[in-house]
């Protein structure tokens, strides 16, 4: 599984990071958006990854029976997403308004504030 | 419990949900502005006291066991961080009281303002590499807002690129982060620091050093990494840029100071070289990118660059002394360089532009104005007696120490060229008479940020920019012990063995961390288990 993984992972790096070199805004949010899905894949994956053992204790006993998943990249993942969530959010809502001002979604137009 | 370790996160927090409930109240929420950050002000001195006195503070998130649960940790590095904090968020919550106009509080000036403090104070405190990037991202989107409020076009070019890297950044972080548990198997920076230590040398290691050397980079404004300052600083609101300029790189040289110290100190004979000559190049670039500007913002922008890269310079040289040097141009930084932004917004209310060429005369004018640049801007360049003098002088003499001759001379260099640009920023601005076309607005019509009417009300302006250029000087005069302070501070990231003990406790719970994580968390679980059966 873990091979598999991380072909998946390392794809999504390349395919957002070519998304985020096009000159379209869109594309840039989208960009970002795989970027921060392969590196909640990355966490999740890197623990080690174990199939049906949630991490729980039996009643009257100190420590779980066997192998059991880790739960700290689980929660840490959750809370990555939804730190990417509200960031995506204010970035759509941005490109929304650079395109409203700018009138042009390339990225090439919005060079007024280099230099 | 020490209270004092949490409070300069939660008081903000508090102040930012307080502002937030009084959201159609513009009086309430001005007034919790300044009473909120008058009482981080008192909270951060209590905790630098605090910390003077008894070393290390620490305070374990929910009673967790060091290395299972979230640490606040608070060394002295971090007092003094929290502390100029707590002064800056002051200042600014008074000038913003003058300039930010009411279409901008309407749409929740102050409750990001707040946010952005209780953020930058979590990213000073945490002793948790995973805490850190939440507090990161807190920081990030409350200056996401700040950056576009208002709206206008150079904002939102501005913001694009700010938003871009800086998320890069962030998942370049994150990424990190994620290798770093799957190679050591613990998030907490301390026990982090125990088991790299322990663990044999794969190349992974260096790896993660790197990736963790590039996001601080990206968010510091190191160079090959700085284009988005440059770009987006001088866009948003006046006070909006001197917040930023004051705190939010300096937040990336923190954490590159920390981690670096703490957890990949044995990397560093690797990456000193490429650190080395990175700060040299971000000092140089900064400098000559500010040479060609004649917008007054925007020179400051680029002299943030400048700035950083002597920061970093106390960190690539790596003796105690030199960390010493490197926080005191932070400390130093943070002061003068808010100050002059904060002037600039002065210049901006009294002649209605920040373009240099139209500008001028203000030196008959305003003469009281012109002392407190000055200070300030002969601060930056490091001339005696000023607080950037002593900075500088303790680069240098670690430099020359280190023998690492090119970049201090370089380091010398950057000074006199910083010095050109602030002299023309004098000249410009102070020294010759106003161009005949200019025309400059009338105190009775000074408008907000937003171009609505406010009331003209200049002293709220001047308050902070004299007491910060006087801190400047006093800086200078004081030095003595200040620079004992940032001995301290240079010994106490040089020698992590009493940063990691005051987290993990005594050596009996270091042996507790050895156990399996599972172990360890089925203590407490069980005993509530048998409390409420």
């Amino acid at each position: 599984m873990e091979p598999l993984m991380a072909l998946a992972i390392g794809l999504l790096y390349a395919t957002a990071i070519f998304m985020m070199l096009r000159r379209s805004i869109v594309k840039l949010v989208i960009g970002l958006l795989l970027l921060s899905n392969g590196a909640n894949l990355l966490i999740f994956t890197t623990a080690g990854m174990t199939r049906g053992a949630p991490p729980l204790i039996p009643e009257g006993m100190l420590q779980p029976l066997g192998d059991v998943a880790d739960p700290l990249p689980q929660a840490v993942v959750l809370t990555a997403i939804v730190i990417a969530f509200g960031v995506l959010a204010f970035a759509v809502v941005l490109i929304r308004r650079a395109y409203e001002i700018v009138k042009a979604d390339d990225l090439d137009k919005m060079k007024d504030t280099d230099t | 419990m020490r209270p004092e370790v949490a409070l300069p996160v939660l008081l903000p927090l508090l102040s930012g949900a307080l502002s937030l409930l009084f959201w159609r109240s513009r009086p309430m929420q001005r007034f919790i502005a300044v009473a909120g950050n008058i009482a981080l002000l008192l909270v951060s001195l209590w905790l630098f006291v605090a910390v003077w006195s008894d070393g290390y503070i620490t305070m374990q998130m929910g009673n967790w066991p060091a290395p299972f649960g979230i640490t606040l940790i608070a060394d002295m590095l971090s007092a003094v961080m929290i502390l100029m904090t707590g002064i800056i968020g002051l200042a600014m919550g008074i000038y913003s009281l003058a300039t930010t106009g009411r279409g901008h509080e309407k749409f929740g000036y102050y409750p990001l303002m707040h946010l952005l403090l209780a953020g930058v104070a979590g990213a000073f405190l945490t002793g948790d590499i995973f805490n850190l990037y939440v507090w990161f991202e807190v920081m990030l989107v409350a200056s996401f807002a700040l950056l576009i409020l208002g709206g206008e076009r150079a904002q939102m070019e501005g913001a694009i690129k700010y938003v871009t890297l800086n998320l890069l950044a962030s998942v370049i972080f994150l990424t990190a982060v994620g290798l770093l548990y799957g190679t050591v198997g613990t998030l907490n920076m301390a026990d982090i620091a125990l088991r790299l230590d322990e663990a044999e040398h794969s190349g992974m290691v260096e790896v993660l050093a790197v990736m963790f050397m590039v996001s601080f980079g990206i968010k510091a404004a190191a160079f090959p990494l700085f284009f988005w300052l440059p770009a987006s600083y001088h866009t948003p609101p006046v006070a909006v840029s001197a917040l930023f300029a004051g705190l939010l790189t300096k937040v990336g040289v923190y954490s590159l100071f920390r981690v670096f110290t703490l957890m990949f100190d044995q990397t560093m004979g690797y990456l000193q070289d490429i650190m080395l000559w990175g700060a040299v190049f971000t000092m140089v670039t900064g400098v000559l990118g500010a040479a060609a500007q004649y917008e007054f913002r925007r020179i400051l922008s680029f002299h943030i660059v400048s700035q950083i890269g002597y920061m970093i310079l106390g960190l690539a040289l790596y003796t105690p002394l030199a960390i010493a040097g490197g926080v005191f141009a932070i400390v130093h930084n943070i002061v003068v360089k808010t100050n002059l932004f904060l002037i600039s917004g002065i210049t901006h209310r009294l002649q209605g532009t920040y373009q240099l060429k139209k500008m001028g005369g203000l030196y008959r004018e305003r003469p009281w104005l012109a002392v407190a640049f000055f200070i300030s801007a002969f601060s930056l360049a490091g001339i005696p007696p000023l607080s950037g003098f002593f900075a500088k002088f303790v680069l240098v003499r670690a430099g020359l120490e280190a023998e690492a001759y090119v970049a201090t001379g370089i380091a010398l260099a950057v000074g006199l060229m910083t010095l050109y640009s602030m002299v023309k920023i004098w000249n410009e601005v102070f020294w010759k008479d106003l161009p005949e076309n200019n025309h400059v607005p009338s105190p009775q019509a000074s408008a907000g940020d937003d171009g609505r009417l406010i009331k003209p009300s200049l002293w709220m302006m001047y308050l902070p920019v004299v007491v910060l250029a006087a801190m400047s000087l006093l800086i200078g005069v004081f030095a003595e012990p200040i620079m004992q302070v940032m001995i301290l501070i240079g010994d106490q990231l040089m020698n992590p063995s009493g940063y990691i003990e005051a987290v993990m406790g005594t050596s009996a719970s270091a042996e507790a961390a050895l156990l399996e994580p599972f172990e360890g968390q089925a203590e407490p679980i069980s005993e509530d288990a048998e409390g409420n059966p």
